[in-house]
């Protein structure tokens, strides 16, 4: 069972994931870099945050034509497990492996904080191990993580169970004051229709250890873990 | 050949940025600015290839769909020039 963390230039968490998949879980994990064209037998590809080329024109935008994308895109086709967090998930729906786009936050504000998160679906390789309706404190950091999509997809992705992760109070209320950026249904975290790639604007890699104040996080990489260790 | 590509968020979508600017706008006393919309503006070059207007409006049209615009939430126009 091996993680591969994409490095694109301008990724900066790409470490906090290689930690956490190395130190803190214990699996083999290595960084793929943006030019390889392959992924070096990972079982699990994770698009890290960052600020993949400078967000220029669009965050995530420019990514799409990055040589590792094309055994990503392959992966995913195949059934392969592909975790973009963060910027990682503005980069997977711009290269389309998931639905909708990130815009500006509703205030246009970078927002660098810890809020809660409820989790929607547990019937996924990286949910696994949560309850169901469970809420978590996680961190996040971005100035583009409000999702969008019509309301033709947001019903789609709702009746497909596909979305995975919600803004939540503490008490797991999806209110607006909740909801940090502005995200349509409060949306944080979606999974595509074969649950195999989902993509978060929350960062579960900088919650996996309680010496950083919270280990929800870790609940994701045992989760994949878990899974892959079943195949 | 000089093609002009503007991108901007399509009109069932909210602009904050826009929505903002026109808040500035009127805090400078700019009375009577109904709405704002922000975009993006690319000039391009295109070199001479010999190619027809269909061919060139073609290949500008898919620098759009492909790069320049997301088309989940954006449109795009574009006017060429010689």
């Amino acid at each position: 069972m091996k993680f591969g963390v994409v490095l694109l230039p301008g990724s900066n968490c790409d470490h906090d994931a290689l930690h956490v998949a190395k130190d803190v879980l214990g699996a083999d994990a290595e960084p793929l870099w943006h030019k390889d064209t392959d992924l070096k037998g990972a079982d699990c590809v994770i698009v890290p945050g960052g600020f993949a080329y400078g967000d220029y024109l669009r965050a995530g935008a420019l990514a799409k034509f990055a040589p590792i994308m094309e055994p990503i895109r392959r992966h995913a086709d195949a059934g392969g497990l592909v975790l973009g967090i963060c910027n990682g998930f503005q980069v997977l729906t711009e290269v389309g492996l998931l639905p909708g786009a990130l815009m500006r936050n509703q205030h246009l504000r970078f927002l660098g904080r810890d809020v809660h998160i409820r989790v929607e679906e547990t019937d996924t390789p990286f949910t696994s191990l949560y309850e169901r309706g469970q809420v978590f404190r996680v961190p996040i950091a971005h100035g583009e993580g409000n999702y969008y999509a019509d309301d033709e997809t947001l019903d789609a992705l709702e009746r497909n169970r596909q979305v995975i992760f919600s803004y939540s109070d503490e008490e797991g209320r999806l209110t607006s004051d909740a909801n940090p950026n502005g995200s349509a249904r409060n949306i944080a975290g979606i999974c595509n229709r074969a649950r195999n790639v989902v993509g978060l604007m929350p960062h579960p890699e900088r919650c996996s250890e309680s010496l950083l104040g919270g280990a929800s996080g870790l609940l994701m990489f045992k989760s994949i873990a878990a899974s892959l260790a079943r195949v | 050949m000089k093609a002009t590509v503007t991108v901007e968020l399509k009109a069932s979508v909210l602009d904050p940025q826009g929505k903002a600017i026109q808040h500035s706008l009127s805090s400078l006393g700019f009375g009577g600015v109904e709405d704002v919309r922000a975009g993006k503006l690319f000039r391009i070059v295109l070199a001479d290839s010999g190619q027809t207007r269909e061919e060139i409006e073609t290949q500008v049209r898919q620098m759009c769909e492909r790069l320049l615009a997301n088309t989940v939430i954006e449109k795009f126009s574009y006017t060429l020039e010689e």
